[in-house]
């Protein structure tokens, strides 16, 4: 193919979109408006899962020692939680440290009244961990090693949140997967009514000689730069509506983002940028393409 | 159709088998060819059904020769239509064999069918101009299709425009122009690539007859330049003034090949 031609192509799509303003401005509304609701849910439900990862991390398994273990076994114990997979961080805690943390928590005031240390025995290894579900697998090798006397685990919030965090999923791919069909179906519409208007200018085409190609060049790179309008525009306005979100809730409900940590909006935006844009661009191509395509056999 | 009217039908038809007889080079249902170098358009047996029942074309039998100028008169349902879909390779026949430039048309594989359509020059009634495009663009849409430089387009263009006075609209909108010249402009696109066969389909249906008459005459040059032209029409007075080959066609039949014939009026 020429140079020229191909410039002639994309010259011919690019003057498409302006010629037929009211088609454009339908698709790109429509584009933009399933990408919106997509992109507000995408962040919904990405904070939501965040949020419930963070609440799983936040009850670790205690792994209390035998009394009279030297430094080296504990390190060495140390290096054997640290080694495994499902382990996000390991802290130790020796039993000064464990009485201090325990009477502060009760509000005991003064603790110099006691001449030992009531937890002696109670030096442990608060254990994170990557997943929750995990925990039953790493209690059984916890419980195996020797010098650790007691492995304490609140099986029923790991449960509970793992229960949680598997229907936050289910729905989350629920309601994007309904979101993401709904959004083809409407935008593949929008594009092949904006085309099959113009069936006759394609026929028109083919009755003088044009390829396929020559033909459904200029529709495609229509449907490309309209796709592509429609997704930044849903993006910039979810940026902007996240971010007012955010600050909104930290001067309002201060408590919430104690409890909560909501994911930075550069998080969100690396996976919703290139999926928003993959959408809006795959759409545009493969509705005009395929719509084109309808009208070719003349 | 009245007894006297069977009658006068019977007796043209008469005549062209008489004038087969003597050796002459129109038939009814088959064409003898001179040499088949000279054949550009060649149908054998085309048959073309669309639904059980009546078919749109039934064994028609044609040959046209290079340069020639041929009409194709006959009511509507008569078969013209789809005999012209059938040569631009729009549909393909029930049976038979259908050749144009030396292409076989029911051979010819979907990608060809460009390459093969940019042979042909056509014109339609409805002009099928683009209308969001002005008078120079549409005659160079032909040539960007085949993929002409732009040097050229520059100069082949306006050089066919003057050919059919309208160097000087170029700048125009299809909307902007009669009819008349929208068909020029149609004229105009179908020649610029040069074909060897100009197909015009009722190119006067929408013009009044001064318009029709230019029309006409443009074609009529184009064919002295050695371009083969094939016109379907039903404008009467044109085709019996003219005195150019008509073939008749009745009921997907042709029912009529005269040389230098005039229009059968079967009403």
């Amino acid at each position: 193919m020429r140079i020229n031609t191909l410039f002639y192509c994309i010259k011919q799509g690019i003057r498409n979109i302006f010629k037929n303003k009211w088609f454009t401005l339908a698709s790109i509304a429509t584009i933009s408006a399933c990408l919106f609701m997509f992109g507000l849910f995408f962040s919904i439900l990405s904070n939501f899962q965040h949020i419930v990862k963070n609440a799983e991390e936040r009850f670790p398994v205690s792994a209390l020692l035998e009394g009279g273990l030297s430094d080296e076994r504990v390190q060495e114990i140390s290096n054997m939680i640290s080694r495994r997979s499902e382990v996000k961080e390991s802290i130790f805690i020796d039993a000064d440290e464990t009485w201090e943390k325990f009477a502060e928590e009760m509000n005991f005031g003064d603790v110099s009244i006691f001449t030992e240390n009531p937890l002696e025995e109670c030096a442990h290894f608060d254990i994170y961990l990557t997943d929750v579900s995990q925990q039953p697998a790493l209690v059984a090798y916890l419980e195996s090693i020797e010098g650790i006397r007691k492995v304490n685990q609140s099986a029923l919030t790991a449960q509970a949140l793992t229960g949680v965090n598997a229907i936050v999923s289910y729905v989350s791919v629920g309601i994007i997967v309904i979101l993401f069909l709904v959004s083809i179906f409407l935008i593949s519409n929008t594009v092949t009514i904006g085309i099959s208007v113009r069936k006759e200018e394609i026929q028109i085409m083919k009755y003088i000689g044009a390829t396929d190609f020559f033909t459904r060049a200029p529709f495609v790179i229509e449907g490309i730069i309209i796709g592509f309008i429609g997704s930044l525009i849903p993006l910039v306005a979810v940026y902007f509506i996240y971010n007012e979100a955010m600050m909104y809730v930290a001067g309002r409900f201060p408590f919430l983002s104690q409890i909560f940590e909501f994911l930075p909006v550069t998080t969100v935006f690396s996976t919703l940028v290139p999926v928003c844009i993959a959408i809006g661009v795959g759409i545009g191509f493969l509705g005009s393409f395929t719509t084109v395509r309808k009208h070719l056999s003349v | 159709m009245s007894i006297d009217k069977i009658e006068i039908y019977d007796i043209r038809v008469l005549c062209i088998e008489r004038s087969m007889d003597k050796g002459m080079r129109s038939t009814v249902r088959g064409r003898t060819v001179a040499g088949d170098n000279d054949t550009v358009i060649l149908m054998e047996h085309v048959s073309k059904a669309y639904t059980v029942g009546v078919p749109a074309l039934n064994d028609v039998t044609l040959h046209i020769n290079k340069g020639e100028f041929v009409f194709i008169v006959g009511d509507s349902g008569s078969g013209k239509s789809t005999l012209i879909k059938l040569l631009l390779r729009e549909l393909l026949p029930t049976s038979g064999k259908v050749i144009v430039n030396g292409t076989d048309v029911v051979r010819l594989k979907r990608r060809s069918i460009p390459k093969f359509r940019r042979s042909l020059g056509v014109v339609f009634q409805d002009f099928r101009l683009l209308k969001d495009r002005n008078v120079y663009e549409n005659v160079a849409f032909a040539q960007r299709i085949i993929q002409m430089p732009n040097r050229e387009i520059r100069k082949n263009v306006p050089s066919i425009l003057s050919t059919v006075g309208l160097a000087g609209k170029y700048k125009a909108r299809p909307k902007q122009l009669s009819g008349g010249e929208q068909q020029r402009v149609a004229l105009a696109r179908a020649l610029v690539n040069k074909p060897k066969i100009l197909l015009a389909d009722e190119p006067t249906g929408n013009l009044d007859p001064k318009n029709s008459w230019e029309i006409m005459n443009l074609l009529e040059k184009i064919n002295n330049n050695g371009t083969t032209v094939l016109v379907v029409t039903h404008n009467r007075e044109i085709v019996n003034a003219m005195q150019k080959r008509v073939i008749t066609m009745k009921k997907g039949i042709i029912v009529s090949d005269e040389e230098k014939g005039g229009y059968i009026d079967e009403d």
